[in-house]
């Protein structure tokens, strides 16, 4: 047995894993960082659009603050969020990305004058003052009140994600790629790191650590139609699951993306429709100002999903070989927009579908030769690993999470664009920062006749599956899982639905523990992959359809036909899911919010269907709270991060939470 | 109209004591808009569980699958089979890279190698406040780097390269158009004389034959061979 010991064990080389492993790094901690493929190649290179700051410097996104960004982001999650956490984040956001500045992310900047833009399907033009030529530029997204997406064209996660691994290499952080972990280590309620199997060898190691980071993404691959990348399969979460301690929150809040382009799913960033491209229908005629008056196509996500399909549902949709689609119309933009900003956008609809999206020409039937056939697919994984705002497990000692893994909980019931990456990095340095405080004040107490138990365990487990000459195929059974997933707990879910599909799970996870394999190599063998991997992602699935099935509301992405309403009352609360080992589904309880204590009670969020909401008593009775206590210290002076004190005090490290300079306001 | 297509990939495990180097045949049914990424996952949930590959984001953004189409190296989730008119298509793994099994090849190890020899960081000595704004850089200059930070270390521009076939300490062009992006970006402190000091010799910047292989295959366009020349100009007058 190998045992790899360091301070720091970061599981997932993304932005968030990478980003934390900095934070581990720079308090002088050993960090290894594993990762399936080499880190400059994990899913955070395909994020396209941009990154939620408020830098508040372009024309468009004057008067932005934390304020404004915290009020967007509680409105997105459909109130479902943690706010102390999303206060923490947006009080961060501007901080990450001046980092990330300083670190060779080669952000576009504002170029000072007039420039043209399309606003509402109409050609505007903008000035921007002599004062802020030079400084970050944002554009607009879905779901907020100001243009606040920084961004590199449409190659955000890229330049991101290579800021931060050439951070990495500078640090000297031990990154291994072709390494997966497949159980975590624990005992007592503590975590001493993970077994980990070498995607080249084969052979398993234990990393024992003071404490041990889930960085590894989230979990769409378990739907038929997905934007993810294919290492996205839910494994991190799924080890944690399995520990039977530590409990995965809000599985049930699944994002669909409005735009991946049919049939390949490969997304067209929502700056699409930011920088002012429209949607259309089969007659072409731009259908979402019917829907949504006031924000038309950047409603969030969750909305654009629900309308889209419910045009198509009205017989509105065009029938293609793939089913029905809508169009995405970004030729008015320009070409000379579309060459310079929207490039990865053009090569995409040029390579996998053969148009060019700038051409602006119509077909004989009035159609746009340059429209892109999109359809809404499983995009982003609000649920994850359940943690305190610290990052770390309420339940396992020493296991932190940080990214698209993690349910921090700042996303609620439906994240909203640019906040992702953002929150990635964010994160990493906030949880980052505690974990790395973890490791200086813990020791790894633990013997290694332990550490090799567990070691052993998983040995046998391989050896069984190599053995194992049962009656299913494992292809199989995981793409019968992506079709349940797809055809019962995508947009529109019913109790009838989800019951079915819950039941055909749990029953193609006992026939998952009942396979046949052909290779009987211990490495560089794909099934024996598939094999330990597709029981953890048919968990996942479980945890998803149950908690969805229970959950008798709508709640921002999860929309249940039977029950339309969000229901206050009865549904303020966070699911957590924990798996009992020999157990086939998982076990459900629930973690109560608190309106009394929060900055923005529930509400109206602006966008979606009006009146639609069962409240709760102490909505209004906070509410007034609010009010008085904002007004009252108004009345005294008191500026607004008092005020914010006031209502919710939250904790973050002092050099995050000193206040953010902004051109023209100063700190205010 | 639907067509057979028969596709030949390249097998071998260099860590297994039985396996030998030999190509796999197999028949599938085209469907239309038909990339390599779904046909080599349909060949391996149907036909062969053992056949290794890699892809990560199949859209032509992360640079994991880049391999020999018919001896040309490119991303194999950006090739249509719809452009093989024989409906014949032999897949090889890049060449230079270390094999791992099949079409699989260790980039990663290639290219953090690469990374740590040119030091791909942005050296400055200047302490950012983040709490602070932002230093301003002038947009002209931003859209610069960022044009030659759009690489994706997809190794095609090694595995077609001439010298790199030969040398194995060669930088490439990627490790070349790394040392241009951080020469153009305007935060970098670095001068011509500390860049020579990493690339001013053979296995640098005066090993290119300017054979152009770089530039004509790199699926992101990037203007290789005229970073290699004025790079190799800026650097032949550091001496
Ligand atoms: C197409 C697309 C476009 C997007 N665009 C935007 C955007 O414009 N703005 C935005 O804010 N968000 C966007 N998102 C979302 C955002 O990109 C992701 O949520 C974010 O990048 C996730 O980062 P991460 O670090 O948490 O995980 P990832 O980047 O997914 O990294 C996961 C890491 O974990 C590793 N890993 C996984 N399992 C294991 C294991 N068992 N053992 C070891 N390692 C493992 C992987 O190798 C990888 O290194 C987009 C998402 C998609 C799909
Ligand atoms: S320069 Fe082009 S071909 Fe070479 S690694 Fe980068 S993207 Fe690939
Ligand atoms: S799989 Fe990412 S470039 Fe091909």
């Amino acid at each position: 047995m190998n045992i790899i010991y360091s301070d720091a064990l970061i599981i997932g080389g993304g932005l968030a894993g990478l980003r934390s492993a900095v934070a581990t790094a720079e308090k002088g901690n050993k960090t290894i960082v594993l990762s399936m493929c080499p880190v400059r190649r994990s899913h955070s290179a395909a994020a396209q659009g941009g990154m939620q700051a408020s830098l508040g410097n372009s024309k468009m996104s004057e008067g932005d603050n934390e304020d404004v960004h915290f009020a967007d982001t509680v409105k997105g999650s459909d109130w479902g969020c943690d706010q102390e956490v999303a206060r923490m984040f947006c009080q961060t956001a501007p901080k990450a990305i001046r980092e990330l500045a300083s670190w060779g992310v080669p952000w576009t900047r504002i170029t000072k004058g007039d420039r043209s833009a399309i606003i509402n399907a109409q050609k505007t033009t903008i000035t921007e003052s002599e004062e802020v030529h030079g400084l970050i530029h944002s554009r607009d997204f879905g779901g907020t009140k100001k243009w606040r997406t920084c961004y590199t064209a449409d190659a955000t996660g890229h330049t991101m994600l290579f800021g931060v691994a050439n951070r990495c290499a500078q640090l000297g952080v031990d990154i291994r790629d072709r390494k997966e972990a497949i159980a975590l280590i624990h005992k007592d309620g503590r975590c001493y790191g993970a077994i980990v199997r070498d995607l080249i060898t084969g052979e398993l190691d234990a990393f024992v650590a003071r404490a041990t980071m889930i960085a590894t993404g989230g979990y769409g691959r378990i739907y038929k139609h997905t934007t993810n990348a294919v290492i996205c399969e839910g494994i991190g979460a799924a080890i944690a699951l399995e520990t039977g301690v530590a409990q995965l929150g809000n599985m049930e809040a699944v994002q669909f993306h409005p735009t991946p382009i049919v049939p390949s799913g490969i997304l067209l960033t929502e700056g699409c429709r930011g920088d002012g491209g429209i949607l259309r229908d089969v007659d072409g005629h731009r259908f979402m100002p019917d829907y949504e008056p006031e924000k038309k196509e950047l409603a969030s996500r969750d909305v654009v999903s629900r309308r889209i399909m419910e045009h198509i549902r009205k017989g509105k949709g065009v029938k293609s070989p793939y089913g029905e689609h809508v169009w995405l119309d970004i030729s008015i933009l320009g070409r000379e927009h579309i060459e310079k900003n929207l490039r990865d956008v053009q090569e995409i609809c040029q390579i996998f579908n053969g148009i060019d999206p700038a051409d602006t020409e119509l077909d004989e039937n009035g159609i746009g030769k340059g429209w892109a056939p999109i359809l809404p697919m499983q995009h982003y994984s609000m649920g994850g690993i359940k943690t305190k705002p610290t990052g770390e497990s309420p339940t396992l000692k020493g296991l932190f999470s940080s990214g698209e893994a993690a349910c921090w909980d700042m996303h609620g019931f439906n994240r909203l664009g640019g906040n992702s990456v953002a929150e990635t990095v964010v994160a990493g340095m906030i949880v980052g920062d505690y974990m790395a405080d973890f490791c200086l004040e813990n020791e790894i107490d633990i013997d290694t006749k332990f550490i090799q138990s567990f070691v052993d365990k998983e040995n046998d487990y391989i050896t069984k599956l190599i053995n194992s000459d049962g009656k299913y195929n494992i292809f199989e059974i995981k793409n019968k899982m992506k079709d349940i997933m797809w055809e019962h707990v995508a947009i529109f879910r019913t109790g009838e639905g989800l019951e079915k599909a819950v039941k055909e799970l749990e029953e193609l996870y006992k026939e998952s523990l009942n396979i046949k394999i052909s290779n009987k190599e211990r490495f560089g063998n794909p099934e024996l992959e598939e094999a330990y991997r597709v029981p953890k992602m048919l968990k996942l699935a479980l945890c998803v359809a149950k908690g969805a099935l229970d959950r008798t509301e709508s709640r921002g992405a999860h929309y249940r036909e039977d029950y339309p309403k969000r229901d206050d009352a009865n549904w303020l609360k966070r699911t957590l899911a924990s798996w009992k080992d020999g157990d086939t589904m998982p076990t459900l309880t629930y973690e109560p919010l608190d309106i009394m204590k929060m900055e923005m009670p529930p509400a109206f969020r602006g966008y979606g269907a009006k009146g639609n909401i069962i409240e709760h008593a102490d909505s209004a009775k906070r509410q007034k709270e609010v009010d008085e206590t904002k007004e009252r210290l108004k009345a005294e002076g008191k500026g607004r991060y008092e005020i914010q004190d006031a209502l919710m005090h939250y904790e973050l490290q002092p050099k995050f939470k000193a206040p953010n300079q902004r051109v023209g306001v100063g700190n205010e | 109209m639907s067509r057979k297509i028969t596709i030949k990939a390249f097998k071998y495990n260099p860590l297994s004591k039985i396996s030998k180097p030999h190509f796999n045949t197999y028949e599938l049914e085209e469907t239309s808009g038909m990339t390599l990424f779904v046909a080599l996952n349909q060949i391996r949930e149907n036909f062969d569980p053992d056949l290794s590959f890699d892809f990560v984001c199949r859209a032509g953004i992360c640079g994991s699958c880049a391999m020999l189409v018919n001896g040309k190296p490119q991303l194999a989730c950006r090739t249509l089979t719809k452009d093989y008119e024989d409906g014949v298509i032999e897949l090889m793994p890049l060449p230079v890279f270390k094999l791992i099994k099949d079409l699989s090849v260790n980039t990663g190890e290639w290219m953090a190698a690469m990374n740590s020899r040119v030091e791909s960081w942005i050296h400055t000595t200047k302490v950012t406040d983040i709490s602070k704004q932002e230093e301003k850089v002038d947009p002209e200059l931003a859209q610069k780097t960022f044009e030659l930070d759009r690489c994706i270390e997809c190794g095609i521009c090694v595995a077609a390269c001439g010298t790199a076939i030969m040398r194995n300490d060669f930088i490439g062009a990627v490790g070349l158009n790394r040392i241009a992006r951080f020469r153009v970006d305007p935060l970098d402190e670095r001068t011509d004389e500390d860049f020579y000091e990493l690339v001013g010799d053979d296995s640098g910047i005066f090993g290119c034959m300017s054979l152009l292989g770089c530039e004509d295959q790199c699926p992101k366009h990037l203007p290789l061979q005229n970073q290699i020349a004025f790079i190799r100009r800026k650097m032949a007058s550091v001496k």
